[in-house]
């Protein structure tokens, strides 16, 4: 079954001393994410992706489009008991503790009053806040308030939940626990979908991701499949100052450690850099394909756009 | 629904007394004992009739002040904060549910500060009288009345925190006050004008907000009853236009981008 459907979902602003000029937060998204999935939702900051859960969460309307969650609108209180949701940079109401906190939640989300202390004890553990549980919550740091958080988007054991930027403010040690617990609530059998910018987290979590920027859809699949689009680079090694600048006329740039240099090339030119080496005299060390990341996935999307965005600014791309 | 409402209300009614707006008592019990005090040293009759100005203007300004400054904070402090995002983005809370509920929470504080106070002030009668005298009870009805203006001010106060920032919420909740004050005297001047002056007038005073029917204070302070019809009407007068401007508050809310 489908969790999330979106289709041409769309949010822009009227801006100015006027309210004349649009500005568009998000254009048209058309996207499904099945049951089951951890989904991540990647980009740069300003790219829409808070927009986006904004819009999923009822707290901003859509310009036009239509969404359903759980098969169900957006608005339907049936589907709201069923999903959890951490915003970014959390805050809450800091005259309660956090088990306070955590019964008024769970409450409202409709958990009877036998079941909530249980179930408020289960996930203090869970995100490693129960030796401040009977703490106030303005006495907290950063980093608690996002375990703070992610607490009170399972307290009431959704079936979807939304965690927009989880590991924001956490240290090296609270992210890896974030991460654990996101992998443990997929085996589970939990949907969830997060946003981030931290893209090794990503990839180490998601089943399928989508890339976003300035608003638009640039990219949504596999991981695997995606940094494919990337990959067939080859990293070639060689030992001898003499193939150096014929390597860098292919466009290639190279890095030396003493008389080893190294370059990183696109496959094509593979065989024409091997010829220049040998004919320079120089010994060839190696010759290994680059594995492509997320990263290199995500920068390239990002310099192409700069690209066109230059090519249509000197008019190239007008016609 | 109402067990939603209800956890909404006692949140903001925690939030309230943990931010320490019942410390007003303290300056309240004050007064009171000095008044107490002061009037018992003077014996012309009229104590009685200045501890009893004193205590329930007293008791309605504080309890204005209070349901100016909390309420106009009770959304657009939540909207800033972003700690409604967690109440409304996943939790089966309608939006009208959360208004409704941040209001009768802020009614219950003002309603607990009403009858401290109201107990205070009582006490200080008792001190100066030595008993209770059957035309106090009247008293009882002035204080129901203050009460019915907090349900006023709050649904205002709420109504435009709903939309304004919290500097503009508070000039407007006051300026609605001071004009409902004096809301008897808007439709007198009506009634002396004549053609569209007389017109707008009117419709001004029936919009506007009408604070002066509920100041029985000098009434029961010469121990005056209250009739019984006064009682009815206030009643429905202040059910009905709480309801309306809480109404217009959801409605408001209802379409708002919480950004």
């Amino acid at each position: 079954m489908t969790a999330i459907e979106t289709f041409r979902l769309a949010k822009s602003y009227k801006v100015g001393f006027w309210r004349k000029r649009e500005q568009e937060a998000l254009s048209p998204l058309t996207l499904a994410v099945q049951e089951g999935e951890v989904f991540g939702y990647l980009g740069p900051n300003g790219a829409g992706k808070t927009t986006t859960l904004k819009l999923l969460m009822g707290l901003i309307y859509p310009t036009s489009g239509t969404a359903t969650i759980l098969g169900r609108p957006l608005d339907d209180p049936k589907m709201k008991a069923q999903i959890g949701f951490l915003p970014e940079q959390p805050y809450f109401y800091d005259h309660l503790t956090v088990r306070e906190l955590l019964a008024y939640l769970a409450s409202l989300s409709g958990i009877p009053a036998g079941d909530r202390e249980r179930r408020i004890e289960t996930v203090l553990h869970r995100v490693g806040i129960h030796d401040h549980a009977d703490l106030q919550l303005r006495k907290f740091s950063k980093g608690m308030l996002q375990r703070v958080g992610i607490a009170q988007a399972i307290v009431h054991d959704p079936k979807l939940i939304f965690l927009d930027e989880p590991m924001s403010g956490l240290d090296p040690i609270g992210r890896r626990e974030v991460r654990d617990l996101i992998q443990a609530l997929k085996d589970e059998g939990k949907t969830i979908f997060f946003s981030t910018h931290i893209l090794s987290d990503a990839e180490t979590l998601c089943d399928r991701v989508a890339v976003l920027n300035h608003g638009q859809l640039r990219g949504i699949g596999v991981v695997a499949d995606l940094v494919r689009e990337v990959s067939g680079r080859i990293e070639v090694v060689w030992e001898g100052t003499a193939a150096t600048d014929a390597i860098v006329q292919l466009g290639a740039e190279t890095h030396s450690s003493g008389a080893i240099f190294r370059a990183v090339l696109p496959e094509p030119l593979l065989e024409r850099a091997v010829d220049v080496i040998r004919r320079s005299g120089s010994r060839l060390i190696s010759l290994s394909p680059v594995r492509a990341t997320l990263e290199d996935f995500f920068l390239e999307k990002l310099e192409r756009e700069v690209e066109t965005g230059s090519r249509v600014a000197s008019g190239e791309g007008a016609s | 629904m109402i067990g939603r409402i209800r956890v909404i209300a006692f949140n903001t009614f925690r939030e309230a007394v943990r931010d320490r707006v019942l410390y007003n008592l303290v300056v309240f019990a004050i007064l009171m004992v000095g008044g107490a005090l002061l009037l018992g040293r003077i014996s012309l009759r009229i104590e009685r009739l200045v501890l009893v100005n004193l205590g329930l203007t007293a008791i309605a300004l504080f309890g204005i002040v209070i349901a100016i400054f909390l309420g106009i904070g009770l959304v657009s402090k939540e909207i800033e904060r972003r700690t409604l995002y967690t109440v409304l983005a996943a939790r089966p809370v309608r939006r009208w549910e959360f208004i409704v509920g941040k209001q009768l929470g802020l009614i219950a504080t003002l309603v607990v500060n009403a009858g401290f106070m109201s107990a205070g002030f009582f006490a200080a009668l008792l001190y100066l009288q030595h008993r209770f005298e059957a035309a106090d009870r009247f008293l009882l009805v002035a204080l129901y009345f203050i009460v019915l203006q907090f349900v006023v001010i709050t649904s205002l106060a709420l109504m435009f925190s709903t939309f304004s920032s919290p500097l503009l919420s508070t000039i407007f909740t006051f300026a609605l006050f001071v004009i409902g004050t004096f809301a008897e005297d808007l439709r007198g001047f009506g009634a002396m004008a004549g053609g569209s002056t007389r017109a707008l007038t009117s419709a001004l005073a029936y919009v506007l907000p009408n604070f002066a029917v509920f100041n029985v204070v000098s009434e029961v302070a010469h121990s005056i009853p209250v009739p019984g019809r006064l009682i009815l009407f206030n009643s429905l007068y202040a059910l009905l236009y709480a309801t309306a401007v809480t109404s217009a508050a959801v409605l408001i809310f209802d379409r708002r981008n919480l950004k």
